[in-house]
Parts: C-alpha cells; structure tokens; sequence
C-alpha cells in the first residue's frame, strides 16, 4: 500500500475511529438498557432513575419472570416453530434450486416453472384471503400454520440465492460425476449440498431469525394466547397499546402502570436466541450473500 | 452427456415445494375476488354476490384511505432514500478503516439489530422514548422539557424512518463492501502515485468503483415505494398518531381483522399488491436495462 502516513492522515484515522464506535455504540446501548432496567427495582424503573446501569441490582423480575408459564409455554412454541421451518427449508431449498439452476437446454421447463415461482414471491392476495383460506384449511390454532405460510413467504428468495450460488460452482465438477455415470440424486446430495454450506448457512439463519421474529402469523392464525408463540405474545402483552387510548394523558399512564422491569426481562429473553446464533454465522452469510446475489 | 431422462428427476425434485407454495401462495390469491363481492362469510367465496367495482369506488371516497395511501409513500420514499445513503456513507468509513480486527468488531456490532423482531425493538424504543426514559433525562439535563415522543403525531414519521434507518443501516452496508473490496488495488496504488490524497482517492478511485452498485440498489428500492413497514410501525404506533402513522398494511389489519370489513380491507391490500407488483417488475426491468443484473 502506498497510502502516505502523514499527521493529517494519522488524525483522520482518529476521527474516523471515534466516529464508527460511536455509531456502533448506538447499536448496542438501546440495548444495554433495557437489561440494566430488567434488573432494577419497580420503583426507580417508574421513576425514570436508571440510565447506564442498574438502579438497586436486583433479580426480582427474572425471579417473577420463572412464575409465568405462558412466557415458556411460547418460548417453547417458539422453538418448535424454528426446528419445523428451518428443517423444512434446509430440505426444500436444494431440492427446488438444483433443477432450477439448470439452463431450458438440460431442463425445458424450467422458464415457466422459474417465473411462477418469481410471481409467488412478487404478489400476494393481501391479509384477508390469506386468513380466510388458513380458517378453510382448518389450520386455525395449529403450529403448521405458522410454518408453513411464513415459510411459503420467505423460501422464493432462498431459492434464488441458491440457485445463484449453485451456478457459480464450476461446471466441471458435474461433468466429471456424469461421466463416472453419477445420477441427479446423486449430483446434488454428494456433490452440489456438501460445496454450498455458505449459501445453505445463509438461508437457514435467514429462516431461523424469521420464524423466531415473526409475530403477526400468531396474532391471526392462534385464536388463544395459549398457542402464541414468543413474539406475539410479547407483542400483545408488552409492546401493543389498547387501541382505545385517545389522550396523551391516557398514553402516558398506560406506560406508568405496565411492569416495565418484568417486561425489560421478557424482552431481554426474547433476544438472546438470535444474539447467540448470527455472530457464528456472520462469515458464511456475508460470503453467501455476496455470492448469491452479486453477480460478475 | 449422459442427462437424458434426468428431467422426470428433475420435476420429482420440485414437487414437495410447488405442492407448499400452490397450497400456501397461489390458493390465497384467488381470495382477491372478495373485493368484488358483498362478502357473506357465511356463504364463502363462492355463494357470495358479486358487486363488481363498487367497494373499490367506496374506498376512494373515504378520506382515510387517502389518508393512509399518502402517510404510506411518504414514510417508503424517505426510508429508500436513507437507507441508500447511509449504508453508503457508513460503507465508505468502514472502508477507509485500516484496522482489520477493529473493522469486523464494529460490523459484527451493527448488525445486530437487522437480526432483531421489531416487537422486540418496538418495546426497546418505547423505554427509551418514553415519557421518564433515558432520551428524555438527557435533555433535561439541558434544561428542555420533557417529549412524548410516540405520542405526538407530527414526529412520529421521522421516528419511524431514524430507527428503520438505524436497525438496517448495519445489514445494508455488507453489499457496498463487497463492492469495495471488488475495486482493483492498482487503481489506488497508480492514484498514490499521481499524488492523491486519501480524499482525492475516494473521489476518483473508490466512488467510481460502486456507482453501478449504488444504482442497482437504487433502481431495486423502486419496488419498496408501498412498503412502509407493518411490523415497525404496528408495533410502534397508537392512536394518537394515526393521522401520520397508519399506513395501508396497518389499517387493513384493523379494516378486516378488527372490525371485519372484509371487502374494504381486501379491495385496498389488492390495490396495493397490484401497484406494488408493477413497481418491482418495472425495477427488475430497469436493473436488466441499466446494469445488466438479473435476479437469476
């Protein structure tokens, strides 16, 4: 690198870093406070005393936190939720994008199927004959709601990043097994599956954090909050705000009266799934979403 | 090649997902013919009487339709326009960041909030929004009165777009930095030795170097004009501030589900599914046609 060192340079240096760990410290002190409210007291919570840290430390809400079982009951839906969608997306998404990848030469129907797919992924009938059409299935209340209408949502996308990357792999690796008179079935689940970890990573950590994210399926489809999974009920018991409140008065009681340190905690819960799984995938899903989308 | 016959293999492998998105996509769309029914639950679909255009000529004479079209737009156009410059400018910082172990800590740190479920995020922002939260305390401490914040409809747009902006900013700068790391070393090094200076380098080296994909990213938010964002702002708002703060996927949540207006809430979903559609077909189009990319 020829990139001079001078003064002038040395101290752009400094200012660039105090401008970057200060972004990145927005990033992370929302969310700092929130734990440091979770383990203060009610009162200087409903006083607006804590800032940074802790106001009188204690573990009182984790303790009243572990007495409702609603909260595990939906973490545990929650959970459920993630291993069906995920496992049925890591199935589908090489199955669908290996003949897909092909050209019309190998695989004449693959243009029509290709488009249909796209116009899956471009529009849709709206939230009524969505919800209209679950009810007619008869799938109100049942866990595969949710997998299977959030996952028939998020899957198109993750085809096309596989087939993306499936078509940046050499094509002489499939020539070569062709000729040793290696079969379809063969190619993709020896050959194409174990060369596309990055992409397959990045789809599954895609799936996960969405169906441990998505709430509004659970508001629509779960007609009792015993069948909510994590995020709805924290939507409907923390977050959402009675829809009668018409005054600024009203609006601000409503949040003097909610128990904000037990809600610091449940919110403090919810996230800590998705803070231990993406800073182990960051290397596969930044490279597969670069190879996948990004084309030379 | 030894591939003849490998097509029957081929649809073999599309069956399972074709079956989930027919049962999961294509079935709901055809429910769009409630908006041109008086829609009688009790006789479905199909006994319904068939009014034609009627709820679509009703939606355009209620001022709350206009209303929530217009808060729509203009929440969608100022997140693209944020979200395309401040990743950008964030990108070009990070960029600049000679420090290689410094620069991944700070990326894995502004991630982070991509990751997270805007019912989370919704209940960490009302804290800190709130009426006694941390935000509040610190323009105390300058002498300035306290804000209610989500409760005042006249910030309550820019509320939405500052921390849309915020959560994805992180996630939106990994393609800008694929694309730095695509621009040739030489070019920088032929720059230093003409004599640039660093600022000169970005000018003439490094902007030059992503302008197709800032155009690209540009030309494919086209399709983002009537996505305002339903989990951000459902899990933000509240009365108070639904004069600013509905938009089109919002109140048809409360048009259908709450107060079970099907046609109406049908009939505006599927305007905005139709719109939408054309817009990110138009984009597609105009991203093959200024920069050659396609999506597979």
């Amino acid at each position: 690198m020829l990139r001079s060192k001078s003064l002038s340079s040395r101290m752009a240096d400094i200012v660039l870093i105090t401008i970057l760990a200060l972004v990145a410290l927005t990033c992370i002190l929302p969310l700092w406070y929130t734990l440091s409210l979770s383990l203060s007291s009610k009162t200087a919570a409903a006083a607006g005393a804590v800032a940074l840290w802790p106001v009188d430390f204690n573990f009182d809400s984790y303790k009243q936190l572990l007495q409702d079982s609603q909260f595990f009951k939906s973490f545990w839906i929650s959970i459920q939720r993630v291993v069906l969608g995920a496992g049925l997306n890591f199935i589908i998404v090489p199955l669908m994008a290996y003949p897909l990848s092909k050209t019309v030469k190998d695989f004449k129907g693959r243009n029509v199927l290709m488009w249909t797919l796209i116009f899956t992924m471009l529009f849709n009938g709206g939230l009524i004959p969505l919800y209209l059409t679950i009810k007619g299935y008869g799938l109100m209340n049942s866990i595969w709601a949710l997998v299977l209408v959030g996952g028939a949502q998020t899957i198109v996308f993750n085809i096309i990043l596989t087939i993306n990357f499936f078509r940046n792999l050499p094509k002489s690796l499939e020539e070569a097994a062709l000729v040793d008179g290696a079969g379809p079935w063969y190619i993709l689940f020896k050959l194409y599956i174990p060369l596309s970890i990055p992409v397959l990573a990045t789809v599954s950590l895609f799936s996960i954090v969405y169906h441990w994210n998505e709430f509004l399926y659970g508001l629509i489809f779960m007609t009792r909050e015993e069948f909510y999974p994590l995020q709805t009920y924290i939507q409907q018991l923390v977050v959402s705000v009675d829809p009668s409140t018409m005054t600024e008065d009203q609006y601000k009681r409503m949040s003097e009266l909610s128990n904000r340190t037990l809600d610091a905690a449940k919110i403090f819960i919810a996230m800590i799934p998705v803070l231990l799984v993406y800073p182990f995938l960051q290397k596969y899903f930044i490279h597969g979403i670069t190879l996948g989308s990004v084309k030379e | 090649m030894k591939t003849k016959g490998f097509a029957k293999h081929y649809y073999l492998m599309l069956v399972p997902g074709f079956v989930w998105l027919i049962l999961f996509s294509i079935v709901p769309m055809f429910g769009i013919v409630i908006a041109f029914q008086s829609y009688n639950p009790g006789q479905g679909v199909f006994g319904s009487e068939f009014v034609g255009l009627e709820t679509f000529k009703y939606m355009f004479t209620l001022n709350d339709t206009m209303n929530v079209f217009y808060n729509t737009i203009f929440i969608a156009i100022m997140k693209i326009i944020g979200n395309l410059i401040v990743p950008l400018v964030f990108a070009l910082m990070l960029n600049e960041l000679r420090y290689i172990g410094l620069k991944r800590s700070i990326q894995t740190i502004v991630y982070l909030p991509h990751f997270l479920s805007w019912v989370i995020l919704g209940g960490v922002l009302l804290d800190i929004f709130a009426y006694q939260g941390p935000i509040n305390q610190l323009l105390g401490m300058f002498g300035m009165e306290p804000v209610l914040f989500f409760g005042r409809a006249d910030l309550f747009p820019f509320l939405v777009v500052g921390s849309d902006i915020w959560k994805e900013f992180g996630f939106n700068t990994i393609i800008y930095l694929a694309a730095l790391t695509g621009i040739n070393p030489a070019l920088y090094e032929a720059a230093g030795i003409d004599g640039a200076n660093r600022l000169k380098m970005l000018w003439h080296v490094t902007l030059p170097g992503i302008r197709t994909t800032a155009v690209l990213l540009a030309v494919l938010s086209l399709g983002n004009v009537l996505n305002a964002g339903f989990d951000q702002i459902f899990n933000l708002y509240n009365p108070l501030v639904y004069s600013t703060g509905d938009i089109i996927d919002t109140w048809v949540y409360r048009a259908g589900l709450l107060n079970l207006q099907y046609e109406l809430a049908t009939a505006v979903g599927l305007l905005k599914s139709v719109v939408g559609f054309i817009l990110i077909s138009l984009s597609y189009y105009l991203a093959y046609k200024f920069t050659n990319y396609r999506i597979f």
